[in-house]
């Protein structure tokens, strides 16, 4: 199964019933799959006239209580982020799956780039927190959409499922489990009008006051309080609401951004690669192990909030740290900041950025560094 | 001393929410007003009602001051968010709150299409010919020749008739009218708010602050009497000429017709989706 369609019936299995698209290349096939299977769900697939719109129209969606998801790739992505400010900022759950392509601008529609990290964490105007998460096989593509569905109910909040065009459109066998054996995780609705009156802000995660309960809830992206009451001039709301946002998801971080750990247990080299291209750092892996070399991989399969105590936990051996992504460095930063002093980081690119980084390339690199 | 006497509408205002921020003469307190009359006089259940609003001072109408569900959301996007409302839960009135930037500048593609779509959104849109809450810029339904804090010399461009946009579009029901004729108004919300499809509701209301005190006429009073004076019934404006018709607000409504409605046709489409086999 193609990754993209991974990906569609994962949102399907975790509950999503609305789905709103404008069409782009590499995401295509997210929605050509929604649109066949959820109306069969009794579950709306939507195609509005832009990105903006797609993303007003999931959070209007969510607002009723439906679990919501648009797709789209970069041009699309930088389209949303102001609406992906107004989840963060009403708390309301939806999934974007960003498919990344080769940019700036339109770039190459098919070429495979990890150019929208620091934009999913940073893409939207203000101080904020939020959740993105990194696939790196079809199988993924199914599993974490439906945890990040799980994710936007548990906290309120917009995650972005970070994808790239390989993992999109490569095919590969793909298990989906029975559909009572899946986790799914349901927001909290308030069970009373007094509940559902402080339906905003709370580090706990606030039920949500859906439309249509008699909530009379007032939703607003303006500053407000925990009862959703415009507090347009008070910095201590902005304050309260910014610090709010980051406790509700910064000391989950463990929860939330999981990380993998292939043969790092004695490993003096390690390789840190997410998406596709941990894909390839993988696979070198196991062939400089071949060759008697103590190298593993550590994958990040949260990228924000970033994992920062797991990675340093699972880095405190290492000697060499090689960054490998398909940009010029944007979760470098990240990496370097936690690596343990007793290491050396470097960064790696691939050698023409757009294109899946060559095993031989790569394995060169962790040889020279063993040697 | 005397009992104070509670207004009608007012179990229709949310608690805390006064004093409101609309300037003094302002035409929003007519519409909402109107809005609320409106609800009142059709008895829907309120628990059934959503107001979107974008922003602008328009927005202020329902966010906070109406007790029902409110999504004030960014600028522009009100008619999309909505269409998410509409869809989710189609049992809800869903009706957005837009001014004539919001919905015609910047929003311009989410109301065409909604219109194209025919999804039972009601937009009532208060067209004050001018950005009133940022300070009185030109807008793209500002008349030409105007002079506004950004057309120093006067505007350049022509105007938007907004209702005749929204009639292009394929709205299926369309009507104008000014702050001035409150109970054709109130008569054309409630065939708005009963109708299940799209519904248009253009309402030209005085910014006496941004708007009136450029053209001469700062008195809220004057202006609305200038509407009074400057409003043709769509009927007779068939009849008069262009340049009859320089100056003048077409008033009226222009388009009532039938025509299948989105979110239902989504219910009947799961019941298709639902007997096909693969």
């Amino acid at each position: 199964m193609q990754g993209n369609e991974a990906c569609a019936l994962g949102a399907v299995a975790a509950g999503c019933r609305f789905f709103a698209f404008y069409p782009i290349t590499p995401a295509g096939e997210i929605a050509e799959k929604m649109a066949r299977v959820l109306p069969k769900a009794r579950g709306v697939y939507i195609q509005m006239e832009d990105e903006i719109a797609a993303i007003g129209s999931i959070i209007g969606a969510s607002w009723t209580g439906l679990k919501a998801m648009t797709a789209t790739s970069g041009p699309g992505f930088s389209l949303m982020q102001e609406n992906i400010g107004y989840a963060v900022m009403t708390e309301a759950p939806c999934v974007i799956v960003d498919v990344q392509r080769a940019g700036p601008s339109t770039g190459i529609v098919s070429a495979p780039m990890q150019g929208d990290v620091v934009q999913a964490r940073h893409g939207s105007h203000g101080e904020y927190d939020i959740i993105a998460l990194a696939p790196s096989s079809a199988q993924e593509m199914f599993d974490i959409t439906i945890r990040a569905f799980n994710l936007a109910e548990e906290y309120r909040t917009p995650v972005i499922v970070l994808a790239d065009e390989t993992v999109a459109h490569m095919r590969e066998e793909v298990v989906i489990p029975e559909e009572g054996s899946l986790t799914i995780i349901n927001r909290k609705i308030p069970s009373s009008t007094e509940e559902a009156s402080r339906g905003f802000l709370s580090p706990s995660v606030a039920p949500m006051p859906i439309f249509g309960m008699g909530f009379a809830a007032h939703v607003t992206g303006s500053s407000h309080d925990e009862y959703g009451k415009r507090q347009a001039s008070a910095p201590e709301a902005i304050d309260k609401i910014v610090r709010t946002i980051n406790e509700k998801i910064r000391p989950h971080t463990k929860e939330i951004s999981t990380i993998e750990k292939v043969m790092l247990d004695d490993a003096d080299i390690v390789v840190v690669a997410y998406g596709s291209c941990a894909r390839t750092a993988e696979h070198v892996v196991k062939e400089a192990r071949d060759r008697g070399v103590r190298v593993g991989l550590l994958r990040p399969i949260g990228l924000w909030p970033f994992p920062a105590e797991a990675m340093q936990e699972a880095l405190k051996r290492a000697r060499r740290v090689i960054v490998l992504e398909n940009n010029l460095g944007q979760l470098f930063p990240e990496v370097e900041r936690i690596v343990p002093e007793s290491a050396e980081t470097m960064f790696l690119p691939p050698q023409t950025l757009g294109t899946l980084p060559r095993p031989d390339y790569v394995l060169g690199h962790v040889m020279t560094e063993a040697s | 001393m005397s009992a104070q006497m509670a207004h009608p509408l007012s179990n229709y205002i949310r608690k805390g929410a006064q004093p409101h921020t609309h300037c003094s003469g302002c035409g929003n307190g007519i519409i909402a007003q109107s809005f609320l009359r409106t609800l009142h006089e059709i008895g829907i259940d309120r628990k059934k009602i959503v107001c979107v609003a974008g922003i602008g001072c328009s927005g202020w109408i329902p966010s906070p001051f109406f007790d029902v569900d409110t999504l004030h959301v960014t600028h522009g996007r009100p008619i999309a968010f909505a269409t998410g409302v509409k869809l989710g839960k189609p049992d809800l009135e869903v009706v957005v709150f837009t001014g004539d930037g919001d919905a015609s500048a910047i929003g311009g593609n989410h109301l065409i299409h909604a219109a194209r779509r025919n999804i039972g959104v009601k937009v009532i849109c208060v067209n004050n010919m001018i950005y009133g809450m940022t300070g009185g810029e030109v807008a793209p339904t500002t008349p030409r020749g105007i002079r506004t804090t950004t057309t120093p010399f006067g505007n350049l461009e022509r105007p938007f008739d907004l209702s005749k946009l929204v009639i292009a579009a394929g709205g299926t029901y369309v009507a104008r009218w000014t702050t001035y004729h409150v109970a054709r108004l109130v008569a054309s919300m409630k065939k708005a708010l009963v109708r299940k499809g799209f519904a248009f509701v253009e309402v030209l209301s005085q910014c006496p602050v941004h708007y009136g005190r450029r053209i001469g006429i700062s008195n809220p009073v004057e202006m609305m009497r200038w509407f009074q004076k400057q409003s043709v019934p769509v009927e007779r404006a068939r009849e008069m000429s262009e340049q009859e018709l320089a100056g003048k607000f077409v008033v009226g409504e222009f388009v009532n017709i039938d025509a299948p409605e989105l979110s239902q046709l989504y219910a009947e489409l799961f019941e298709t989706a639902n007997r096909e086999s693969n």
